[in-house]
């Protein structure tokens, strides 16, 4: 069964966070680059900020509840005091200011007289400040993909996080060296779409911040978040989709998920009558009772001492836990998301039981216990450390209570798979207060003049303009373009003398190979590729090189071209006729009957040999000659 | 913290609508609307913009010369702004209250007197409209830092309400003598004086002098990053200090701040041995010459053992006599390359009653400065020798300089920071007739300020 967007008033809006190419942070000189050899570390805490009116942020007192220690990893050259929350902010990136300017023209927004660095309270460590830097630039525009508009809301520029490293016991650990660098925030209005549509905006709005030349490429410098709404439902925010065909599963997942959540409160409500849930009544201990299960799983967390199992009973909802509207979409499982977030595998409901190893006879004596009178109740079972089974069945309780108001306003992450997990409530407009150590910025009228030379021009233009001055064809020309490697593209040709349409194939076809093999590009940076064109501009390595140089940078093999043509070297050309006769003398039947036309079969032979080691016409004319010589001397 | 109504002619349109700072309104421009609160703007920015904060919590200013019209909403509008006839919605929802429950406090708990005298660790932040306020009652205490009803039942008074750079030698005897009243209560088992980072060190050489009876301890602290971010130092800090006036066996007046980036590990200085080192990072103070005096992490306090120091056991102080003026008649003056001589023989015009010189390396001044240095300690000047290193001891015996130096009548002050020594002599001379007397004193140890040893190596944290 899938929904019908139309029926549930899907809306969809898109949120876009692209990195921008300036070298340096936003508020610091630090390198921008994302870089894993940290050499630092340290640990903090933070706490929630309090207002005057005893009023903390819901998502602030949410994350503070997870008592949590940050490590933090760092390098001298991407990191400063400034990431280490040990300085106050420098000025700002003077670019990375004109680039969010630049798109704010781009997209016809309406540019504030004067913009006021914020301070957006975030307290799950990803900023070790416990606020990330951003601020409003424009407010309004459109953007247009295929004849269609789309409304701006708000265009802003902001730092970006801290990198997640892991996140085990109650311990985060971050690289700094992603703090810091500037990212631009487009939000587009929510609006009635369809999930391929989405993926076409999302693709035209890419092309024209490219197209700027002023944005970062790689994994990660560019993140779509997505508002789904559905009708009756509140807002609900997925973060973090990287690729734009996983955008379309994760709108679907979440109409679904979401007017799901709307037919279970509606059948709470219409068909069993339930006008309150009535669920914090008495929490019984049932550790003991388990004890007794013959789960390995849970017998298994009992030999820890400290560990506890805990149930209590949902009044009236039987059955409506694991009652599914969609396939895969149950409150059972929602519920189970919520307690991940303190450490807790998940529930187990009675929906689901008796299994899972918990016998017919473990149950009776757990409805004893919570002196269940009714079939019509449900249940649920949670183990874990005490304190953790605390919040979460705390957590749960207030879910709960919140189910008869359908969907509730949260933030999700998505899977890669596409799918949506809980994160935490959504937060309220009081996390933001001005960034004191920031003098406002005046939008100087002369400086927009100039700025608007510099708005993108239609990717038409670009496409025209290099399949006339490279000679690319439209489709090679397109790829290279959404390639992310546009600007690397152009830096290569015009520095060397290598066939445009060579250098084109070898940034798209090549990468994205390898990209589908399961290779990290990422791991391939802009100067280890200058420097492989470089080197075969020189004749130094073969045009077959350049591909394995891809693989063997991204596999961590070599970090310098330097590394593999040392490798290289060592064949000198007397090696190479040596290695090349060698080939001859193991394929003579074939030479014997084919005479000169065995020679696209050796070729093909000696290339697979000595790959990417020689320079391929070389190889050819070394081999033809010695094919020739050896029939010559056959037929004397 | 300079934040002001508008003025000019934004305060012009403002007034002209009887807008007040706070209120809901929207302004309208060619292009559209903006709605939001009227926030205050800085003194220090131009009075061509009015600042809002929308609904979407961004604050942004707007050109007066491009506002239309003013308007007071109504009621809260939904909207942050509607631009070319479209209303652009506020991403927020509305905001769920969470109200911090009241603690309950034990009697059996011991009391601290927490007093307060500004700077950053006490300053809070009005989030609607970004202002800074420095204000610490007990309540605020107490809902910002909940762990301190741990260790202690604290009562709070706010003495003073300054940026510590606004302080004054005057301001130390208010505090010391507050100090006295605190200690003469009985009550207390210890007493923690917050305060601004910059001049800290001074406070606590001062108060080290002042209070060198205490029969307890007396504990300053600060912040570096301030109380209004998650990531502030200032609870970490406020908790180690109570924790140390609470449990420290000793009594005397110390400065517990941060011991390295990290939150966890704190350490404990002796007042007239700490100073300030960096501008903004949260291991700023470093003791000099010596180790910090104790560590305090999250389990325990572990005093440093030091047996070159004179340390007063809890209660034994003479409860009797504290002597809390300050003369502030001493100058502390750095040389450098290009020194100009004169400004000696100025100082001495201006009524100045000694010079506390920071010399460069062993303590040396240049030559050039001999002949107003020999007439200033003619006319009855004192003037002390310590040195720009920090680190390390004068020693004036060394060079021809340092010898000539000595021979004029300069006297040199060992291993004492520059920053002691100012307020020593202060001390000193607002206390003291004879001069004799004062410089006798100024070289001999009163409160640790001079360790005779030089230890090989220091482990600053
Ligand atoms: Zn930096």
């Amino acid at each position: 069964m899938t929904t019908n967007k139309l029926d549930i008033n899907l809306k969809v809006g898109l949120e876009i966070h692209q990195q921008l190419a300036t070298g340096t942070k936003l508020f610091c000189q630090c390198r921008s680059n994302e870089d894993e050899e940290y050499t630092l570390d340290f640990s903090r805490s933070l706490r929630p900020a309090q207002s005057e009116l005893g009023i903390i942020d819901p998502a602030a007192l949410f994350e503070s509840k997870k008592i949590q220690s940050f490590r933090y990893l760092a390098a001298n050259r991407t990191s400063c005091l400034v990431e280490a929350d040990e300085e106050p902010p420098h000025c700002i990136n003077r670019e990375a200011l004109e680039s969010a300017l630049i798109f704010s023209l781009a997209l016809n927004s309406h540019i504030a007289d004067e913009i006021h660095v914020m301070r957006k309270i975030v307290i799950d460590g990803s900023n070790t400040s416990g606020f990330q830097r951003t601020m409003l630039i424009s407010m309004g525009g459109f953007v247009e993909v295929n004849g269609k508009r789309t409304g701006v809301q708000s265009i802003c520029l902001e730092e970006d996080a801290s990198k997640l490293i892991s996140d085990k016991n109650s311990k985060r650990e971050f690289g700094l060296d992603r703090l810091g660098i500037p990212l631009v925030e487009i939000a587009l209005e929510p609006v009635s779409i369809t999930p391929p549509e989405v993926m076409q905006l999302a693709l035209g709005l890419g092309r024209i911040l490219r197209a700027s030349k002023r944005v970062a490429r790689g994994i990660g410098s560019i993140r779509q978040d997505v508002n789904i709404s559905v009708e009756d439902g509140r807002v609900v925010e997925i973060k973090g989709v990287q690729k734009l065909d996983q955008l379309v599963k994760v709108i679907q997942y979440e109409a679904n998920r979401q007017h799901g959540l709307i037919i279970i409160t509606d059948k709470l409500k219409n068909e069993l009558g339930i006008k309150e849930i009535r669920c914090d009544n008495g929490i019984v201990d049932v550790t003991d009772i388990l004890r007794r299960s013959s789960s390995r799983k849970i017998i298994e967390s009992l030999k820890d001492q400290s560990t506890v199992y805990k149930a209590f009973k949902i009044e009236g909802f039987a059955g409506m836990l694991g009652f599914e509207p969609y396939e895969g979409i149950r409150l059972g499982k929602e519920l189970s998301q919520l307690v991940r977030f303190y450490g807790i595998g998940g529930i187990f409901h009675s929906d689901e039981l008796p299994g899972y190893g918990i016998t017919k006879e473990n149950l009776d004596s757990i409805e004893r216990k919570l002196a269940k009178s009714s079939k019509n109740d449900a249940f649920i079972i949670i183990g874990g450390g005490l304190t953790n089974v605390n919040f979460a069945i705390e957590s749960l309780i207030q879910r709960l209570k919140a189910v008869l108001e359908g969907v509730p306003a949260e933030t999700r992450a998505a899977t890669p798979s596409g799918e949506t997990i809980y994160i935490r409530p959504r937060p309220g407009s009081a996390r933001m207060y001005p960034e004191t150590d920031i003098a406002p910025i005046k939008v100087d009228s002369l400086l927009l003049d100039s700025l608007r030379q510099k708005i993108p021009r239609p990717i038409e233009e670009y496409t025209n303009e290099m399949i006339s001055k490279f000679g690319l064809n439209k489709k090679l020309a397109e790829e290279i373009f959404d390639s992310q490697y546009l600007n690397l593209f152009e830096k290569i040709v015009s520095s060397t003398k290598i066939s445009p349409t060579f250098v084109a194939s070898k940034l798209t076809e090549d990468i994205t190979n390898l990209e589908r093999q399961g290779y990290d590009s990422s791991l391939l940076s802009d100067e280890r590729v200058l420097e492989i064109f470089n080197e075969l501009d020189k004749g130094r390595i073969a045009k077959e090189s350049v591909p394995i140089l891809y693989e063997k940078f991204m596999k961590r093999e070599i970090n310098r071209v330097e590394e593999f043509e040392s490798g290289f070297e060592t064949m000198t050309e007397r090696q190479l006729e040596d290695e090349i006769e060698g080939i001859l003398n193991n394929h003579l039947d074939a030479i014997n009957e084919k005479g000169m036309n065995s020679l696209g079969m050796l070729m093909g032979r000696t290339m697979a040999m000595l790959k990417g080691r020689s320079d391929g016409q070389k190889i050819n004319k070394i081999l033809k000659d010695k094919l020739e010589q050896m029939l010559a001397l056959r037929e004397q | 913290m300079g934040t002001s109504e508008y003025k000019g002619k934004a305060s012009e349109l403002l007034n002209g609508k009887d807008i007040k700072i706070g209120q809901s309104i929207t302004i309208h421009t060619a292009v559209g609307g903006y709605s939001g609160l009227l926030l205050p703007r800085y003194e220090l920015f131009d009075d061509n913009h009015i600042v809002i904060k929308l609904g979407n919590g961004y604050n942004i200013g707007i050109d007066i010369t491009k506002i239309i019209s003013i308007e007071k909403n109504c009621s809260e509008l939904q909207y942050s702004a509607y631009i070319n006839g479209k209303f652009l919605d506020s991403k927020s929802e509305s905001l769920d209250e969470f109200r911090v429950p009241i603690l309950d406090l034990k009697d059996s708990l011991p009391r601290v007197a927490l007093i307060s005298t500004g700077g950053t660790i006490g300053s809070k932040i009005d989030y609607r409209t970004g202002g800074v306020t420095s204000v610490m009652s007990a309540s605020d205490l107490y809902l910002s830092v909940p762990e301190i009803s741990k260790y202690a039942s604290v009562d709070t008074e706010m003495l003073l309400n300054e940026y510590s750079e606004n302080l004054v030698p005057d301001d130390w005897t208010l505090m010391a003598n507050k100090i006295i009243e605190k200690i003469n209560t009985g009550i207390y088992k210890g007493i923690i004086l917050s305060h601004g980072t910059d001049t800290m060190h001074y406070t606590s050489a001062a108060l080290s002098f002042a209070l060198r009876n205490t029969p307890i301890p007396i504990v300053l602290t600060g912040a570096q990053r301030s109380s209004d971010r998650p990531s502030s130092d200032a609870a970490l800090n406020l908790i180690g200090a109570t924790r140390f006036a609470v449990k420290s066996e000793h009594s005397g007046v110390f400065v517990v701040m941060h011991a390295n980036t990290s939150d966890g590990l704190l350490a404990c200085h002796l007042g007239t041995r700490v100073r300030k080192n960096h501008t903004s990072s949260r291991d700023a103070f470093e003791s000099i010459n010596l180790e910090p005096i104790a560590l305090i992490d999250s389990d325990s306090i572990k005093m440093q053992s030091n047996n070159m120091l004179k340390l007063t056991r809890r209660g034994e102080g003479k409860h009797s006599s504290y002597e809390t003026s300050f003369d502030r008649h001493v100058v502390l003056l750095q040389y450098y390359p290009g020194f100009e001589p004169t400004i000696i023989s100025d100082l001495v015009k201006n009524g100045c009653k000694a010079i506390i010189f920071e010399g460069t390396g062993l303590g040396h001044v240049s030559r050039d400065c001999f002949t107003q240095l020999k007439q200033a300690i003619e006319s009855g000047i004192m003037i002390f020798m310590t040195s720009q290193c920090l680190w390390g001891r004068v020693n004036m015996n060394v060079y021809n300089t340092g010898r000539d130096l000595l021979g004029i009548g300069i006297i040199p002050l060992s291993d004492m920071t520059p920053e002691t020594a100012l307020t020593k002599a202060m001390w000193l001379i607002a206390n003291n007739e004879s001069s004799v007397e004062i410089k006798w004193k100024m070289q001999e140890n009163m409160c640790n300020e001079i360790t005779y040893v030089s230890p090989i190596e220091i482990d600053k944290k």
